[in-house]
């Protein structure tokens, strides 16, 4: 028998991210033994590289803000595709998930009076992002980094022992989830499967309930701001346990990234930058944003710069500025301005903040920035514009969750933040990931530990699965993927990437998706031909080969779903389906995982199929005017006649309390 | 504008190993981690090393680049000297895994140790007020982004792993100073005295201020003289305050 380390937790949350770490916060103060597993250090996760800010409508700023209008702004923001539920219990809960940071330590940067400051941000319509500087991400980590070490230190003045409840598994990897079965046969979770980096030991922790918390794609993308962990590995863990996802076509292109130099290609550049007064402008210097304003969105935004322009410091009688639109108008602008012509040297768009702050406040409000163009790019940006262009950035989609509970279709599988799919919609707006976390992060590791604690008998792990397991993952030093000659699995990921980045990237057409899609089938041969050097001490290469099955499934995903939505809407550009389609609100694209050789005769892995969106509640729909809702709605969907046009947030707040779960 | 470079890496694991040469490519605008990147796609694909961001702000990639104690990914290849060949090793303060991955448990042990935010009575979630002016100190601080360059740097425990136990080193007594200075931080009305645990629990004595943490801070944190020697002109203010002094010495015979 493969020889694997063993243990047995309660609720294991893979990803140490802020979801993650939210989750298992929640788990531990429900009194479960908790087991956290990342892939990199404690404290390293993406999380971390968050920038601009966490999005709560706590009114510090502008005390006209509520969670009615975060939602508002949350459902546009993602083409009113967004899982309604979701949408309302994030806006809803969101501030009282910062407050909860403070009483932990955090430090976000202040008002005058004393409170949380607040800053704008694209397509939220009140300033509304609590933030330190340019390093919120940091900040949010850090904070619940250091809550689980205070609990770690209750739990050793109570059982000398840091780790009685609560344990961090660092360089730990998770390759499969594993199942069992209940009395009456059912499937469902009994825990999970991977190895160490550091020895490349096989572990399982037993575990009744899993949460994936495992963030996003972008590494199957060339130019991203993703880190190396983004390998989808979650969306395809939960494919692999028999869990769907959902909306996969929709990934957010950041539309500033650096462009230059070429190895730093795709590192993000803050949104906080036009939320601070930055602007866009082509190789004309003209500030084309204005050009671009789409017409659901043209009464919110400038008509002219002077108006842009008086909105930072009056935002009662101007407009905002169109640089502040949400990221897929901005991304798909810049790209239209570099297909123009208009692009600078190397083919971005410059954005400007050095004409429009002094150097002082720019060195205080965007410190990381300043330091990332000065050392990486030699760009003193209080001097000079930079040059950005589109990176990808965010995925929309993910796991299919129960709004409430954050529970897949699989019993004892749960998921939260960035992996989690629905509450974005189409696309997501800036700081609406960050409070994302901490909202359904809580409620991913609550109503796993009820679930845990409910269960009469916890199912076993099956030593067959665990032998498979082993075995699929010892098979890149094996060579026994197949015939043909054997791959570098670092060969295979650049051509993924490149693959993507071209035909399933900003802007889409039929013929290249359906190419992308031959071409994954021949880069899944290859990749299960993928053979590594080396024994398996931390061995890079054979990591990356296991992570390349991840990348794989979830780029099929993508592409399939890319083909069959033809409409544009959010991160999802058809260039031969411009229009957004109200017929096609109405529709989730669900992936799962297809019997060997595909129901449909092709050589996928991956099974589509249309599912209904669930009617938006009539009270959440009388937050709009009639006049928006046409701009999105069938005319089925509308509100009939009698449900007055626009209520009073009093009476919304009634209806608020309708049963959790009505709606699904 | 590219060129080849010669690279000497340190290849082994815990039971010894030697500089690697390589010679590889470099092309305009590059870091160091894009080199080692580069080699491992094309001549070491087993080539062990951490990273995760590449943009400098998670801390994972720290070695030292011809002796220097350095984000792989912030160091720029036009900063080193063209000509001559580029040494990587791994931190030198910690016991090494393999390659330039080495074994940082030492600093989460510290973590540990230091105890909590703690939470003032009587104020409810929403209603802590702070001045910006009030937060400015610790919030800087709170910029590390636990490279642990600086916990690898100071004298006091590299090359002297006998002084381990006793010494936080300048990431946590930094900590310690953040938490002391942190406006609404209740730790003295629990009985806790951060200045005099920063010195009898971790190690600030043994400090003597040379600031080469400071030096190799990546983040361009001061702190030597904004959390270190603030925490010791204070600890010594206290202990040696006659009143303070005979104030603790009553207590603490009770
Ligand atoms: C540069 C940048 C700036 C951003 N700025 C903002 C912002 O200002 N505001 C905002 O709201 N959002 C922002 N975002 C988005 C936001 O940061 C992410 O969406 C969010 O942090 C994702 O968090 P998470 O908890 O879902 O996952 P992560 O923080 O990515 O954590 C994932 C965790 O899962 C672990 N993991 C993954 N796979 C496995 C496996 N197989 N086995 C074990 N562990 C695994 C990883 O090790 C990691 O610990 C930004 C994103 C980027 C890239
Ligand atoms: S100043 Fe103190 S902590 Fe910093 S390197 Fe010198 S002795 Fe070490
Ligand atoms: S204080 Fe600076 S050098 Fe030390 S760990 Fe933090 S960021 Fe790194
Ligand atoms: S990889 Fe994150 S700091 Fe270098």
């Amino acid at each position: 028998m493969t020889e694997v380390e063993r243990h047995t937790y309660d609720v294991v949350v893979v990803g140490a991210g802020g979801a993650g770490l939210r989750a298992a916060i929640e788990a531990r103060e429900q009194g479960m033994r908790t087991a956290i597993i990342c892939k990199s250090l404690f404290g390293k996760a993406h999380t971390v590289m968050a920038e601009g800010g966490i999005a709560a409508s706590m009114g510090n700023v502008n005390s006209d803000d509520n969670w009615q209008t975060h939602f508002r702004d949350t459902m546009r923001g993602g083409k009113f595709l967004n899982h309604w539920r979701m949408a309302e219990l994030h806006a809803q809960e969101a501030p009282d998930r910062v407050w909860e940071l403070e009483t932990w330590g955090a430090l976000f940067d202040r008002t005058k009076d004393g409170r949380i400051s607040q800053r704008n941000f694209g397509g939220h319509e009140y300033p509304r992002l609590a933030h330190v500087g340019d390093r919120t991400g940091l900040e949010l980590i850090r904070t619940l980094q250091q809550k689980v070490v205070s609990l770690q230190q209750e739990d050793f003045k109570e059982y000398g022992d840091h780790e009685a409840r609560i344990k961090v598994f660092q360089e730990y990897t998770v390759t499969r989830v594993l199942k069992g079965h209940s009395v009456r046969g059912e499937d469902r979770v009994s825990g999970v499967f991977g190895y160490q980096r550091e020895s490349g030991r096989f572990f399982t922790i037993e575990a009744p309930a899993v949460v994936l918390a495992t963030g996003g794609i972008g590494k199957s993308f060339k130019v991203t701001s993703n880190s190396w962990e983004y390998t989808g590995d979650g969306h395809a863990l939960a494919l692999l346990a028999g869990a769907t996802l959902v909306n996969m076509e929709f990934v957010q292109f950041h539309p500033t990234g650096m462009v230059w130099p070429p190895s730093v290609k795709g590192i993000l550049v803050t949104e906080s930058v036009r939320g601070d007064g930055g602007v866009l402008r082509n190789s004309e210097g003209k500030r084309f944003m204005f050009d671009y304003i789409p017409d659901v969105f043209r009464a919110q935004y400038a008509e002219t710069e002077a108006e842009g322009d008086r909105w930072y410091s009056d935002q009662a009688n101007n407009r905002r500025p169109p640089e502040l639109l949400p990221r897929d108008e901005v991304a798909r602008a810049i790209n239209s301005e570099v297909k123009a012509g208009r692009g600078t040297p190397h083919g971005g768009v410059y954005l400007d903040v050095s004409t429009r702050l002094p150097a002082e406040e720019i060195r205080r409000r965007l410190p990381s920035m300043h330091h990332q163009f000065k050392e990486l790019a030699d760009v003193d940006i209080t001097a000079e514009p930079m040059e950005v262009g589109p990176t990808c950035h965010y995925v929309m989609g993910g796991v299919e969750v129960d709004p409430d509970t954050a529970a897949a279709s699989v019993p004892g599988l749960y998921a939260a933040g960035e992996v989690a799919g629905g509450m974005h919609g189409s696309n997501r707006l800036g700081g609406n990931s960050l409070s994302d976390l901490l909202v359904f992060g809580r409620r991913a590791g609550l109503h796993a530990s009820l679930y845990a604690a409910a269960l009469a008998e916890r199912p076993e792990l099956d030593e067959e699965q665990i032998s498979a397991a082993a075995e699929e993952a010892l098979n890149p030093f094996e060579g026994t993927g197949g015939d043909g000659p054997s791959e570098n699995p670092y060969t295979v990921h650049q051509e993924l990437q490149q693959t993507m980045n071209d035909l399933v990237g900003i802007i889409r057409r039929e013929a290249e998706v359906a190419e992308a899609l031959q071409r994954l089938v021949g880069l899944r041969e290859r990749a299960e031909r993928a053979v590594v050097e080396g024994h398996r001490q931390f061995n890079p290469g054979w990591h990356l080969a296991l992570d390349l099955r991840n990348m794989l499934l979830v780029s099929e995903c993508v592409a399939r779903a890319a083909l069959e939505r033809t409409e544009s809407r959010g991160g999802h550009t058809r260039e031969d389906h411009p229009q957004m389609d109200s017929a096609w609100r109405k529709v989730n694209l669900i992936c799962s995982l297809a019997e060997k050789g595909g129901a449909d005769g092709s050589d996928g892995q991956i099974a589509l199929v249309r599912k209904d969106n669930p009617p938006i509640r009539a009270d959440l729909l009388a937050l709009f005017e009639t006049s928006e809702l046409k701009k999105y709605l069938t005319d089925g969907e509308l509100p009939s006649a009698t449900i007055p046009e626009q209520r009073t947030d009093a009476d919304a707040d009634v209806d608020a309390d309708v049963p959790d779960g009505a709606e699904q | 504008m590219s060129y080849q470079a010669n690279f000497r890496v340190w290849r082994g694991d815990s039971s010894g190993g030697g500089l690697e040469p390589y010679q590889v490519e470099v092309n305009e605008g590059e870091v160091v981690l894009d080199i080692v990147h580069r080699l491992q796609a094309t001549q070491a694909p087993d080539l062990a090393v951490r990273w995760n961001c590449k943009a400098g702000k998670c801390g994972s990639c720290s070695a030292e680049v011809n002796g220097r104690p350095r984000l792989l990914c912030m160091t720029r290849m036009s900063t080193l000297p063209p000509d001559e060949p580029v040494t990587i090793t791994p931190m030198r303060t910690f016991p090494v895994l393999r390659d330039l991955v080495t074994d940082v448990s030492f600093n989460y042990t510290k973590a540990r140790e230091v105890p909590s935010f703690v939470p003032p009575q009587g104020l409810k979630p929403g209603e802590y007020r702070m001045a910006q002016e009030d937060v400015n100190r610790s919030q800087e601080f709170r910029k590390c982004i636990e490279c642990f360059l600086c916990q690898n740097t100071c004298h006091v425990v590299r090359d002297h792993e006998e002084n381990k136990p006793a010494f936080s080193g300048p990431r946590f007594l930094m900590r310690v100073a953040e938490l002391d200075m942190h406006p609404l931080d209740a730790a003295a009305e629990e009985g806790l005295d951060r200045k005099r645990s920063a010195q009898e629990e971790h190690g600030l004595g043994m400090c003597n201020i040379t600031k080469c943490c400071t030096e190799v801070c990546p983040e361009h944190i001061k702190i030597t003289d904004n959390a270190l020697i603030p925490l010791k002109e204070r600890a010594v203010d206290r202990k040696y305050d006659p009143l303070v002094w005979l104030g603790s010495v009553i207590k603490r015979r009770k």
